[in-house]
Parts: structure tokens; sequence; C-alpha cells
């Protein structure tokens, strides 16, 4: 315990601030630990922590990725185009979620590999252009006549609490829980995710030694967007209607997330706990906010002054016992 | 034949090798015994480095070359052909990941392979712990690489490399960054291994541990061998001739200096935990060694005196008058000139150019009087400078990193001399340069001293200091322990007392 403690500081520092936040809102407000408060909070926290997955494991390779929330339109553009009002059903959306979503990340790995342009430079282009055409060729219009299978709320966990009200899960939840595990088995348990934590510590080692830088960027970028396939998808399955500006501005708040989460900018660190409780953290401050009756204004500011506390204590803690190790 | 003698592990013979026209490597022959501890010497650019490429099949020889690993002749080496063979390379940054694993790090040929699988920990660890056995170490298995010494990181990355059950293992200036007792120990692996069957090539600037612990010598010069010769009665200074194809006169240099100023003055000055009461004068145009092992507190001494840190006790005084740094930024108006051990690091800004890097102490001299930069009066200074020390440069708006490593020191010269300062520290000033160009930097040196600067030289190698100081300081353990005169005493006696 104590060593999982010292080989995952980060993790065990976000669990001591979750729990305090949670603690302090719980006495400030009756309705934060209610079952149907954190149902809603998990429901409403599954496409974040999706997403979230997806560019840890960009992260983690060593790259960085501003598309994704707007690929995450595309992708729903598509399959809503595809389907049209009525065709379609789960499995099929599934998979044309996983393959546009992962199209469009092969489309930033192969330019970021065939061109040797860092990924930020190139993620911000394809977010541009991602971003353009949506528009252009929605000429910014929502759809809203989806099929019936996906807009439909399925419940996968409800019980009516003592005052009449509903605590439920959503699919979306599920499907969280799905990915979630795939990219922790991925990133902590097959050779192929260590591969990635190699190639983004020591490109030039892990090159050495016969890692394709390659595999490395098309395996990273093709999960993160299929990742945000399945997070738009879901997002449809909250929303019922696809607006192709819903997602845009959601990158930067997800990326802090992760970042909050212990990912490291330049590759090599980060875990799924952490990311995890990386969005958790941020979604349980807003929520507070909301239940205190702050005005949704401040959640932006309040927001950043959290990733900020939370990333500057947590650096001088580290700062610290490198220095008394020395 | 009645005694057959085993193969050699590598014999190359009519080895070339040409990128754009420069002759890199130029008939090249190479032979590595099996179990054998070989030194391969020679300058920067010598073709050391090209060799090895060829040799772990990074580079093609051009036609003609013939190869044999362990008696087998080779057509073509590929990368993998050669780590086949049993021939691995620990190069100087030593590919590792320091965010992974000791474990990991060392067994990381079983999380190879294009197939994602599950990571199978118990092999894993028993192929690290193997490993780590067969050199005699025990490390932390689940430490992260991050939290090693880079003595320690060093024996992962030569674990690693037994991983790949290798036969011949090449060590590409393995103990540049290590302390004395690191490098014993290092040097005690490279004993075991060899007397294991393991046969090791050493390339090192550092030649009295090549000639310490290998048994042959192969010399490279401008892309051609001149000779395989045994350590056995070779010494440094024949070696040094051989790889520069220049004879050193090393002859002391030291002179006294009768009536010249005192210029630093240092009494009594401690800093608990670093150094204890250190008394010290350097004279104008005098140029004072300071030796002793690394953790001698030598590099602390020098950032007390260049303010980076503050004494407990003591006094400095400079030209006479008691000095007290709060920061180096009144160091450096004071007149004192610090060049870091560093170098690489601390010394310069790598990626900017050279008329940048030379004018960074200035730039307030160089400013007009809007405030702005003048680009004249900078490439003034800046060409000033260049030919002042004969750096030899494309031009000047070239980037540092472009440059060799003694030519990038002779920068980090520049760059302080610009400040016109009244003493010049040298912190290790000869760390990664090559033997010949050590040579012109003491050269430089000695002529500045002649200018009336006064010279504090700090140096772990009791050589370049009994050679190219007036006087030599001997330090251990945070003290100033003798004085000792380079004519008043021979090399040998002097590197006893202090390397004892």
């Amino acid at each position: 315990m104590a060593r999982l403690l010292r080989e995952n500081p980060t993790e065990a520092w976000l669990v001591v601030v979750l729990v305090v936040m949670s603690a302090g809102l719980a006495v400030a407000s009756p309705s934060f630990l209610t079952l149907v408060n954190l149902t809603s909070l998990l429901n409403n926290s599954a496409v974040n922590v999706i997403w979230a997955v997806g560019l840890l494991v960009v992260l983690v390779a060593g790259g960085i990725d501003i598309s994704f929330a707007v690929a995450a339109s595309v992708v729903q553009y598509l399959i809503a185009v595809t389907f049209g009002a009525s065709g379609g059903d789960w499995l099929t959306g599934f998979a044309l979620a996983v393959a546009f979503g992962a199209g469009l990340g092969f489309i930033n790995a192969g330019l970021i590999h065939h061109f040797r342009i860092i990924s930020i430079v190139v993620t911000i282009a394809t977010f541009n252009v991602f971003f353009g055409l949506l528009m252009y060729f929605t000429a910014g219009r929502g759809i809203y006549a989806l099929p019936a299978w996906w807009t439909d709320r399925i419940l996968i966990f409800e019980r009516q609490a003592a005052d009449g009200t509903w605590a439920e899960l959503t699919l979306p939840v599920a499907v969280m829980a799905g990915c979630v595990l795939a990219t922790w088995l991925l990133l902590a348990r097959t050779t192929t995710g260590r591969q990635l934590y190699a190639f983004g510590d020591n490109p030039e080692a892990a090159r050495r030694l016969g890692i394709s830088p390659a595999r490395m960027q098309f395996l990273a970028f093709g999960w993160c967007g299929a990742m945000a396939g399945i997070a738009g998808l879901m997002q449809v399955n909250v929303a019922r209607e696809v607006v192709p500006n819903a997602l845009y501005g959601r990158e930067l708040f997800v990326l802090a997330a992760v970042v909050l989460g212990g990912a490291r900018l330049g590759g090599g660190r980060g875990t799924v706990l952490g990311c995890v409780l990386g969005v958790m953290l941020v979604a349980v401050a807003q929520n507070g906010l909301n239940l205190l009756g702050v005005s949704p204004y401040a959640f932006r500011m309040v927001v950043g002054a959290i990733i900020l506390v939370a990333i500057s204590t947590s650096g001088i803690s580290l700062a610290r016992r490198r220095r008394m190790a020395a | 034949m009645t005694d057959p003698a085993p193969p050699p592990a590598i014999a190359l013979s009519r080895v070339s090798k040409t990128f754009g026209g420069v002759r890199a490597l130029d008939d090249v022959a190479f032979e590595v015994r099996q179990g054998e501890v070989h030194c391969l010497a020679g300058e920067n650019g010598c073709g050391k480095s090209t060799l090895i490429k060829i040799i772990t099949g990074v580079y093609t020889p051009e036609p003609g070359a013939e190869i044999r690993y362990f008696g087998e002749r080779m057509e073509a080496v590929t990368p993998e052909a050669a780590r086949r063979a049993g021939i691995a390379v620990i190069w100087q940054d030593l590919a590792l990941f320091p965010e992974m694993s000791v474990a990991e790090n060392i067994a990381f040929e079983t999380l190879l392979g294009p197939r994602p699988r599950l990571v199978r920990h118990a092999r894993l660890r028993s192929v690290a712990e193997a490993a780590l056995a067969e050199l005699g170490v025990r490390l932390d298995l689940d430490a992260r690489l991050r939290t090693l010494p880079i003595a320690e990181r060093q024996i992962v990355a030569i674990a690693r490399a037994l991983t790949h059950e290798a036969r011949v293992l090449f060590m590409d200036e393995p103990t540049s960054s290590l302390t004395q007792a690191e490098t014993d120990r290092l040097l005690a692996i490279v004993r075991r291994l060899a007397s294991r069957g393991v046969a090791v090539v050493f390339v090192s600037h550092r030649l009295a541990e090549g000639l310490d612990v290998a048994e042959r010598v192969t010399v490279l010069r401008d892309g051609r061998l001149v000779g395989v010769h045994p350590t056995a009665g070779m010494t440094q200074s024949r070696l040094t001739e051989l790889m520069t194809g220049k004879t050193f006169d090393a002859a002391v240099t030291a002179r006294d200096l009768p009536g010249a100023p005192v210029v630093l003055e240092v009494r009594g000055l401690t800093r608990p935990g670093e150094f204890e009461d250190v008394s010290l004068t350097v004279r104008a145009g005098e140029v004072v060694g300071l030796t002793g092992l690394i953790g001698a507190g030598r590099t602390e001494l020098c950032h007390a005196l260049f303010g980076m840190t503050r004494p407990a006790a003591g006094s400095i005084r400079l030209l006479g008058r008691e000095v007290r740094f709060r920061s180096n930024r009144d160091a450096v108006a004071a007149g004192i000139a610090y060049v870091p051990e560093d170098r690489l690091s601390l010394g310069l800004i790598q990626p900017q150019s050279i008329a940048d890097n030379t004018v960074i102490t200035v730039l307030p001299r160089i400013s007009g009087p809007s405030g702005l930069i003048s680009p004249a009066l900078k490439d003034r200074l800046v060409a000033h400078w260049i030919a002042e020390l004969a750096i030899k440069i494309g031009t000047p708006a070239d980037a540092v990193s472009t440059l060799s490593g003694g030519n990038q020191q002779r920068v980090v010269l520049a760059k302080w001399l610009a400040t016109e300062p009244k003493l010049l520290i040298l912190d290790s000033p000869t760390v990664g340069v090559d033997v010949g160009a050590r040579a012109g930097i003491f050269r430089i040196v000695r002529g500045l001293a002649d200018r009336g600067l006064a010279i504090l030289m700090v140096s772990d190698e009791v050589p370049e200091v009994y050679f190219n100081a007036d006087r030599v300081l001997h330090m251990a353990g945070g003290r100033i322990v003798r004085e000792y005169d380079p004519r008043a005493i021979a090399l040998p006696v002097l590197e006893e007392a202090v390397y004892g």
C-alpha cells in the first residue's frame, strides 16, 4: 500500500483532494451526497471520460491531440447521414463510430509520421479542417430526425429515492466503463501498451530496440479517434440531436483534466486511474458549484483555478521529494 | 592444426565508408577476441562511431569488406543479424526509458514483438533478476528508472544487453559522467563480464581507464587504422600521440610571479556540508590548479566564489576589497567569470547562434542609446573574440550545436571573456573534449594568464593541473589539504597523493 502511494503520488493526491472536496460539498449541500446526484454526475461525465482515456493513450505515446472533440462531431454527422432518420442499429452504430473515429485519427497519425510535423501543429490544423468542413456541409444546422434506437434512453440501473425522484444510470456509463477497462488493459497489461510508454518516454531508444514509430503513432491516434467516435455516438444518445458545434471547445477541458490526472505532456507518464480521477475531480467541482448556486459563468474560472492549484501543489511536493532524495 | 584457437568474436578487414565525399573509414581492419577487453581509441571524427555502426549493421560498408563474427562470414550485416550474433552497443545516452521500471528496462525484450500480448510479469522479473545476478549487482526492480543515479542506469543498460545474450559489448564513453568510485565499480563489472567470455569494447576519452581495463588497444585516426597495440607498456602520452599524430611536449609550465598583485584572496571560507575553512590566493597572471576526487567540494567552492551560494563563514577579497555577493550577477559585475563543468547543458544555449551565445553576458554593453541591441557593436565584439580564441566556425550565425566539443568550449570562454573579468574560474574545462583539442584549450588558458588574468582551474585529472598550473591545490573532504609546486614534485607522486 505504501509502495502504491509512493509509485503513484498523483493518483493518491487526487483521491485525497476528491475525498476532501466531496466531504466539504456533502456538508455544504444536502443534495450532493444523494444517489440521484451521484448517478447524474456519472451520466454527465461519461462522454468526457471516454474522450479522456482516448487522449491519454496519445499523451502516453508522446503526442497531443486537439482535434478529438470536433472529430466526434464529424463522426456523429457521418453516422447520421449514413443511417438517415430510421436506419441502422447499435451494433453497426458502434462499428461505424469506431471506424470513422479511427479513420480521422489515422489522418492525424499519417500527417505526423510522414511529414514529421509535431502533433500539436497537425491536430490544430485538422481541428480547423474537420470543423470547417463540418460547418460547410451542415451550414451550421443541426440534425434532429435521428433513428429511434440512437436517441432512446437505455437504463442500466434505476432506483426510486425516498422523495420520489429516480436515480438512474444510462447506457453511456456502461460504455464508459467498457472504454476505461479496454484502455487500462491496453496500457497497463499488454506488451503493445508498454511499447507505447517506451515510445513516448524515449522515442529514439524505442526505435533502436525495434519498435516501429509508425505503428505507435497509428495505434495511439487510432485509439484516440475510436474513443472520440464512441464518445460522439454516446453524446447523441444523451442530447438526442446532432449539432455541428455542440462539442467544439470541449477538447481543452478534457486535456486539462487528463493532465491534472498525471499524464505528462511529452509522453511516457500517465495512468488510466489518474485520468479518470482527473475528469471526475473537475466534474465534482462543477457539480458542487452548481448545487451551491454559483453562477455558471464562474464554472470555467473555478475549474481553471482548481487545475492550477492541483497541478502546482503536486508539482511542489514532487520537487521537494526530489530535493530530499538528492 | 593441433591447437585450434577459437575464432575471434569480430574480425573485419578492408572496411571503407564514404559519406558525401568524406572518407569516414579507409581500408580499416578491426579484431576483437572472444572474452577480451579491447579499447577503441581515437579523436572525435576518427571513424569510431562509423565503425561501430558498420559492425552493428546500421551502415553498410563499401563492397570489398570482409566481416566475420565468431568465424562466420557475414554477407550483409543487418541490425537484426548483428543482434543474433550477440553484438550489443551501449550508447552514451544509454537508450533507456526513465519513466519505466528497472525490470521493464532490463527485460524490455520480453515486451517486444508486433502482436499485442499480455505482459508476463513473472517472466519479466526473472529475466531482469538473472541479468543483474550475472553482473553481481542488486537493484530494486520496481523502482522507476529516473530515480536511479546515472551509474546505476548504466548497469541497467549493461544488464539489458545481457538479456540479448550479448557476447560482444560495445561501451561508448561509459565513464564520462561517473565518479571515481562508480568508475571502479563499472570496470570491475567489465572484468567480470570478460572472465565469463563476453568481449567488451571500451570506447572512452579517458585514456587511463582504457589502458587500465583493456588488453589491447586499436587506434584510429582520420578514418585510418593507426595500429593495434597491447596495453602493457603503453602510456597515456604515447597513446595520445598515436591518436592525434602530434607529439605533445608535456612539460611543467609552472612559473613564479614575484610581485604580481593578488586578485583573489579567500580566508577561512566555510559552508557546512560542502567545504570547511578554505583559504587560497590567486595572483594576476597566475594559473592555480584545484584538484581532488569528485565530491571533494571543488564545484561547491566555485559556486560560493561565484556568488551562487553564500558561505557561512570566512571572507572573499577581490583586488584587496572584501566582497559579499548576493547573486552571481554581483560576481559578474565585480569581475569574476565562471565556466561551469557541464558546459553542454549549463554553459551554452545549444540551438542559438555562436554570436548570440557570445554576447549573452554583455547585452547592456552592446545596446545603443535606445536600449536596443546594436548589430554593429555585436558583430564587432563577436568577431574580436572569434579571432582572439581562434574558434573554427562556419559563420557566427551558425548554431553552437554544430561546433565540435573543443570549439564549443572556446565559445563558452569567449562569452565570459567578453565581460572582461579579472578572475576566471574554469571548472573541469576538458570534460568531453578530445585530447588533441585539450592542448589548444590549455594554450589559450596560458595565453590569458600571460595577459594578466587570474585563473582558478578545477580538474579531477591530476596531469592537467600538474602540467598547466603554476601551483596545485589538493582538495579532499571539503578542505584544501595541501599545496604543491609542480616543479618540486613528480607527477606519479602527486597522482598517488590525490587518487591514493
